[in-house]
């Protein structure tokens, strides 16, 4: 767990509204290389909407964001997969009626020498990555839609890990699973925390986000309530967080673990 | 898989003839919408032909129709793009109308007086400026639809509206003859035709290409150890196709000059004229049939194999994912109603070409009859499917029903209900089946 030095992304102050409404209220995060933080809150605590900040959906009214330390600038979808953030959203952003290899390479195709698609290589591509993830998959030529909802997950999950991502947002990706396909989500994010991969997890599945996640970050009406280590917490003081806001009274301020640490350890 | 190994031998397979014509098109791998279509086509075409009494299935009749179907034809390649992607264009029929108008006017009384003699290439500028007019026009609805955000069924009955009174402003409405004689050339008629020879060699690339296909796609499965098709049935296809296009040409070639033209050809052409007065000299393809075609295949090479093409439809099935794609959305949009507008300036070439003048109302309604071609083509008002091919299909029953109509001396407005019945109809069953695979 690398939580020294410069976090790999660190996300600060920002603030998005939609009209009067404060979707997210200067709401500061951050995540190092090969660790996973989730992100937990009731409906319309804002997870998704910062998170979207993130992957260039959502544009903010204020606020930073850093990669490695430097400021950068993401004003849409490119921008942030310039910059290795990949996402998988809850809807799975599949477009229904063109096939997997497709999809996986949507907005970013492979061309040939005179500029045509080049169908065959993204094929040969996209075998290879879903090889990896669903070796039983076969239908690559059929349109996502006829796919189970497992196998448009992995689409959806071999898309965002195909370009060589630094950053991975994965918004509720097992809320559609059934519990193996679920179990081989699990693992491989813990294969791609081992390869140094920052993984933001928004989940509502207390479980996951205790199992897998080396911090947890909690939002209520879009402000942040706290941030926190699941080794000292409890999840029914996470469930207070959530629902009424209130910090647990033992647990350490996670939010800027490396300060924490130079701050003087105990 | 514990359960098959308790023993009970299988029952024997049952073959009824459902399965195997489901066995045939499995193997094929036809489209079973586009096989109706052609039955419907088929059904349609012999049916005219009994209750005409054998006039319908005629060269001369089939030719006629090759020819008519050429404007529609053309517009419904743009149609399906637009309809794909989720917008709609109610314009296109006033926008041929008023490009036309402009392109008449400026080969018939603009043009002419600009120099001493007839300027050279009259036909060539006023194709240009028609395809630019074109482009201005589906790039000014394009922009406010796409980035003014106005709904594409506003902003095109707006247009049809503005356009078709444009087409009849520009002359107060006189109609505009005639036209550069070359331009002519684009409308068909007596001398704008291939020939024989040139409709054969067409006809030959033709089945090259439809082989060529069938055989590349059969290396590209084999590259990726897809399932490849029965030998039988790449056979069963190529042979079809070729058929169907030796056919047709066949039927095209048939249609003889009448002999008054025959004479003035022979005489043009240095033929020394026969004995028995009996020259048999073949129109061929129609020049607006072959821009048919060529527009049909550019368009269908567009949407496969290029990026926009790929576009247009993933916006289509899903737009939240095109956008969180990085697609710039808008672009391709405005893009789709700029290529709906050349193609409209395109049939307008054809269409005053044809009827060698502009009149203000030239194009009326050809709106609804793109959009019912595509539609019973197979494109789906949702969004996301539809097909070139499928569209030009479409194009043909339409205009087959009209003819067959108009030679059994059915009047207009009862062709209109029935027209209006077998869209429905058509659409219908095709909801019906999309719903029962789904």
């Amino acid at each position: 767990m690398a939580e020294s030095g410069v976090p790999l992304v660190e996300m600060r102050d920002i603030s998005v509204s939609f009209g009067g409404i404060h979707a997210v209220e200067r709401a500061s995060i951050n995540v190092y290389a090969g660790e996973v933080m989730a992100l937990v809150g009731g409906n319309g605590a804002g997870k998704s909407t910062l998170m979207k900040v993130l992957s260039g959906a959502q544009k903010r009214d204020s606020g930073e964001v850093f990669i490695d330390g430097k400021p950068v600038v993401i004003n849409n979808p490119r921008d942030a997969k310039n910059l290795g953030i990949e996402t998988i959203y809850q809807t799975l952003a599949l477009a229904d009626n063109i096939d997997a290899a497709s999809n996986m390479f949507l907005g970013r195709e492979l061309l040939t020498a005179i500029g045509t698609l080049d169908d065959v290589a993204m094929e040969a591509a996209t075998r290879k990555v879903m090889g990896r993830l669903n070796p039983a998959f076969v239908r690559f030529k059929n349109p996502v839609v006829t796919l189970s909802g497992g196998q448009r997950q992995s689409v959806a999950i071999a898309r965002a890990i195909h370009f060589n991502a630094r950053i991975l947002i994965m918004d509720e990706p097992t809320a559609a699973l059934g519990p193996l396909e679920a179990k081989q989500v699990r693992d491989l994010i813990r294969q791609l925390k081992k390869e140094g991969i920052g993984i933001f997890l928004i989940s509502h599945e207390i479980h996951d986000v205790f199992d897998l996640s080396d911090r947890i970050t909690v939002m209520k009406t879009g402000r942040i309530v706290g941030t926190v280590r699941p080794s000292e917490v409890t999840q029914d003081e996470v469930l207070a967080m959530i629902i009424s806001g209130t910090l647990p009274k033992a647990a350490r301020d996670a939010s800027h673990p490396a300060q924490t640490a130079a701050a003087g350890a105990t | 898989m514990a359960a098959e190994a308790t023993g009970a031998a299988p029952a024997p397979a049952q073959l009824p003839r459902v399965g195997v014509v489901r066995g045939f098109l499995a193997a094929t791998e036809v489209d079973v919408r586009l096989l109706g279509m052609l039955i419907a086509l088929a059904v349609t075409w012999f049916g005219f032909d009994i209750a005409s009494g054998g006039l319908f299935l005629s060269p001369r009749n089939l030719w006629n129709l090759s020819v008519q179907t050429a404007t529609i034809a053309i517009m419904a390649n743009g149609m399906v793009l637009i309809i794909v992607s989720r917008n709609i264009d109610l314009s296109i029929g006033s926008v041929l109308g008023f490009i036309g108008m402009i392109m008449g006017v400026l080969q018939a009384e603009i043009l002419p007086y600009l120099a001493d003699g007839p300027v050279p290439f009259t036909w060539l500028i006023a194709i240009v400026v028609g395809l630019a007019l074109g482009v201005v026009i589906g790039g000014v609805h394009g922009f406010v639809i796409s980035y003014l955000q106005v709904p594409s069924f506003i902003v095109t009955l707006a247009g049809l509206l503005v356009w078709r009174g444009a087409a009849y402003l520009v002359t107060t409405g006189r109609t505009v003859a005639p036209m550069d004689p070359t331009y002519q050339l684009f409308g068909g008629g007596a001398d704008g035709n291939i020939g024989a020879t040139a409709s054969w060699v067409v006809g030959v690339v033709a089945c090259i290409g439809i082989v060529a296909t069938i055989l590349s796609s059969r290396r590209q499965r084999r590259r990726f150890n897809f399932p490849l098709r029965p030998i039988w049935a790449e056979v069963v296809l190529s042979v079809v196709g070729c058929a169907t296009v030796i056919g047709a040409i066949a039927v095209l070639n048939t249609y003889y000059m009448p002999i008054n033209l025959a004479r003035a050809y022979a005489e043009a052409h240095n033929i020394p004229w026969p004995e028995n007065d009996v020259l048999n000299i073949s129109f061929g393809i129609s020049i607006p049939v072959l821009i048919a075609l060529v527009v049909a295949l550019s368009m269908s090479f567009i949407a496969k194999r290029t990026r926009f093409g790929r576009y247009v439809f993933a916006i289509g099935g899903n737009p939240e994912a095109a956008i969180l794609g990085g697609i710039n959305v808008r672009w391709v949009i405005m893009q789709t109603f700029i290529v709906m507008g050349v193609l409209c300036a395109i049939a307008a070439v054809v269409a005053t070409a044809r009827l060698n003048a502009s009149t203000n109302g030239l194009g009326t309604s050809n709106e609804l009859y793109t959009i019912a071609a595509v539609v019973i083509g197979g494109t789906s008002f949702a969004g996301g499917i539809g097909t070139i091919s499928g569209a030009m299909l479409g194009a043909l029953v339409m205009q087959s029903l009209q003819s067959g109509m108009q030679l059994l001396g059915i009047d207009t407005p009862l062709q209109n209900v029935i027209i209006g019945i077998v869209l429905v109809v058509a659409v219908g069953i095709d909801t019906f089946y999309r719903r029962k695979t789904a």
